[in-house]
């Protein structure tokens, strides 16, 4: 099995960090991943996304020209890679950022969680990944979610490790949505 | 070999070069590699090492000639443009025949082009850059895992033949993390240098290392002698990776970024039923002219998919020496050709050639 | 009677390459002289630029590295963040040092590298054959000014001393000459200094020695002496510009 995906959003919505999250929960129960960043000048606030590559066996390309999954964070980035989704793909949604209306506009199967809201609501919007990632696993049970806990415990720097338990909670929720 | 860790191209390149043994780096930022640059800044001073941001890149591979010439093993990283400023100590590297490894995080040109990856620097790598005759080692990694692994190799090529090593890698994989696995110790080894210029009191007698010769009999001497040493480099150091070459129809040859893509056209192409063979150079140079050349009576055709204008494709032509078709296919601007446009141009040769 | 080394022993015995009465010799014998005397031929490593001086290392004996042009400063910092114990200096002339190298120089300076620069201002680039250097000055005649340094078309010369000693890392700046025994005797002070600082490591120092260049000044030997009172010091007077108080 070898799960493709392409995760984009605005820099700063934690899209790169739930890609490298995703990789390395999948590194961590043994497959082989690759994660590859848009990069460019903009620091913050522009455009981001990141190609991401689960996969039983050796990964060949990095660059996704093709996705089994879009995680589309804000509204361009809808539009933009709605159409690399397979037709037996789907798209994945912060319907906090694209509404509900336009992800009527498209063919493919379409889920969404409200992330940005619900992370407010949690008090920090940085969660907003947790919660996708929440509810990609529910969709998909590519990965265990104690492996996505493990994995935090190993990418946070440890000054950060007390807002962990909080994002296993908004794991939780995405899981159960 | 230890745990496997998730980590960016750039990352390893820095870690390898610890792990390397060398604690001495010069370097001047630009982008996609300036994460070597952030990672080295953190640790070498740890390790009683120097860290060092030049004021450009001329400055930086002076920097590395005069640590070098102390006996130190040393390195520099750019992207591109940085390389080319670098040129000119490059082949007075090559000149006074010192070890060093240069870092190409390669992106697209010409001019400041963009920061998005190329393949475009061929020539540059291999067929001089700068002026004189000379050579590099040039590594051409396609993995996370092979970034750790030939970085370094390249510091022992370097010290074995006093040579420049350069690694060449591309935006993207400075860029993207995979897996990548540490050996717990390098198995390093150490070379004597008794021609260092690292204070005569060592010695009993002085050491001068120079570039510059303005006899003509002892400068071809000088000449001659480099010459010599590039064919050793020749014989004992070529590497490259063949996959799926058995009954191939036609050959693709690729390095580094592009041949990952390949791996997954040789997969798509084996369900319409084409059997697409990769050649994959780990050694730009020395470039494996024969490995390559025993193909020519096998394969109906040779395509060689760079992200240049085509650049490789004269070592392909030179090494298949006009027994089979040569094509190309490239993308460049940053550009990465995709898997179906690839396929596309193999199954638009193949059937030219059975025509 | 037994031959007396004449020579120091940091400079090898052979007939230099030098034109008559140029300031090379000079400076390369007080060099040697005070490597000598601070005993430190066993560990200095000198780098040698391009220039008339390219291969000093056929006078120096000890460690020499032949640097690209005007990269010594660069090449300098290379071998001393290898060797932090050892005492390095660049041996720059004007063309080297305040033309293609202006940056390197600038920012060794800047650095504060624990360095030691003798420059050598001869105010023409000799090996080239006499062309304007950035420390030509207005009005003198080379072989790209042919009617005379035109400062409104060409500029002005630079004073390097000066500018470097601004550097918050420059400890110690001093220019000498060698047009008589007597500036000869100040420059070998000067340059003792510096290597002193060095050793001291108290930052980066740097001695200027104005210096002749008969051949392209298309003076005798003699007249470039008198050439050096009379049209360099006025612009590029003598004495200590930095460091003057520090006892090493």
């Amino acid at each position: 099995m070898q799960y493709e995906i392409i995760i984009a959003g605005f820099g700063g919505q934690g899209v790169l960090s739930a890609g490298r999250l995703l990789v390395y929960a999948g590194m961590l129960e043994g497959k082989h991943v690759s994660w590859l960043p848009s990069y460019g000048p903009e620091m913050r606030g522009g455009t981001a996304n990141c190609h991401v590559i689960i996969s039983d066996e050796e990964v060949g390309s990095p660059i996704l020209n093709f996705a089994d999954i879009a995680i589309c964070m804000n509204l361009p980035s809808f539009d933009k890679f709605e159409s690399f989704v397979r037709d037996d793909g789907f798209i994945l949604c912060d319907t906090s950022m694209v509404s509900i209306e336009k992800t009527k506009e498209t063919s493919k199967k379409v889920y969404g969680i409200d992330a940005t809201t619900k992370a407010f609501e949690l008090g920090n919007k940085a969660f907003a990944n947790i919660f996708i990632i929440g509810k990609l696993l529910k969709i998909t049970k590519m990965l265990k979610p104690e492996s996505i806990e493990k994995a935090l415990y190993d990418v946070l720097p440890e000054k950060k490790h007390h807002l962990i338990p909080i994002e296993m909670e908004a794991l939780k929720v995405g899981l159960a949505d | 070999m230890g745990e496997k860790v998730l980590m960016k191209g750039n990352d390893v390149i820095a870690e390898a070069c610890i792990r390397a043994g060398c604690l001495h780096y010069f370097g001047y930022p630009i982008t996609p590699q300036t994460e070597i640059s952030h990672y080295l800044s953190k640790r070498l001073p740890e390790l009683g090492g120097t860290f060092l941001q030049a004021e450009s890149e001329i400055a930086a591979i002076n920097m590395v000639y005069g640590a070098s010439s102390a006996g130190a093993r040393v390195m520099t990283s750019s992207s591109s443009p940085g390389i080319s400023l670098k040129q000119e100590g490059i082949s007075y590297i090559a000149g006074a025949e010192l070890p060093a490894v240069v870092i190409n995080v390669v992106r697209c040109g010409p001019g400041l082009g963009g920061i998005l990856p190329g393949q475009c620097d061929y020539f540059q790598a291999t067929k001089g850059g700068g002026h004189g005759d000379y050579r590099n080692i040039v590594l051409a990694p396609n993995s996370v895992q092979e970034l750790y692994e030939l970085t370094v190799k390249s510091f022992d090529l370097a010290d074995k033949y006093r040579m420049l090593c350069m690694v060449m890698a591309d935006g993207s994989m400075g860029q993207m993390m995979e897996a990548v696995q540490f050996k717990d110790e390098e198995d390093i080894q150490v070379y004597d240098k008794p021609w260092a210029t690292n204070g005569m009191g060592c010695r009993g007698h002085s050491n001068f290392i120079t570039s510059v010769n303005v006899n003509p009999d002892e400068l071809e001497k000088v000449n001659l002698r480099l010459q010599a040493k590039y064919r050793e480099v020749e014989k004992n150091e070529i590497r490259y990776e063949e996959i799926n070459c058995e009954n191939a129809d036609i050959m693709v040859v690729s390095y580094g970024t592009t041949s990952r893509i390949m791996k997954n056209v040789i997969k798509e192409a084996k369900k319409i039923g084409i059997n697409v063979g990769l050649f994959r150079p780990i050694t730009l140079w020395p470039y494996p002219y024969e490995a390559l050349a025993k193909h020519t009576d096998k394969v109906k055709a040779f395509l060689s998919v760079e992200l240049s204008a085509g650049q490789m494709i004269e070592d392909v032509r030179l090494a298949v020496n006009g027994k089979s078709n040569c094509y190309f296919y490239g993308r460049m601007g940053g550009h990465i050709p995709s898997q179906k446009e690839l396929l596309d141009e193999i199954i638009r040769i193949l059937e030219k050639e059975d025509k | 009677m037994a031959k007396e080394r004449l020579h120091p022993k940091s400079i090898k015995d052979k007939v230099w390459h030098y034109c008559p009465g140029c300031s090379h010799g000079i400076v390369h014998r007080i060099i040697g002289e005070v490597i000598d005397e601070l005993d430190i031929q066993g560990s200095v490593i000198g780098i040698a630029p391009v220039g008339c001086s390219y291969n000093n290392y056929e006078y120096f004996d000890f460690d020499v590295i032949q640097a690209a042009h005007g990269r010594a400063p660069a090449v300098a910092t290379g071998v001393k963040r290898v060797l932090p114990n050892h005492i390095v200096f660049t041996y720059q002339g004007d063309g080297d040092l305040a033309a293609i190298g202006t940056a390197e120089i600038i920012h060794v300076a800047a650095r504060g590298e624990k360095l030691t620069t003798i420059f050598i201002n001869n105010a023409i680039y000799g090996m080239t054959s006499g062309q304007m250097a950035p420390t030509t000055l207005p009005q003198q005649i080379t072989t790209t000014t042919p009617t005379g340094r035109d400062t409104a078309y060409h500029g002005y010369p630079i004073r390097i001393s000066e500018m470097l000693a601004l550097q918050e890392g420059t400890v110690f700046v001093e220019r000498v000459s060698t047009h008589d025994v007597k500036h000869i005797r100040q420059a070998k002070k000067a340059i003792k200094k510096a290597f002193k600082i060095q050793q001291a490591g108290l930052g980066f120092s740097l001695v200027e020695v104005l210096s002749t260049c008969p051949t392209n000044w298309q003076l005798s030997p003699v007249d470039s002496q008198q050439w050096i009172v009379d049209n360099m010091i006025p612009y590029y007077g003598l004495g200590n510009l930095k460091g003057k108080d520090i006892k090493v």
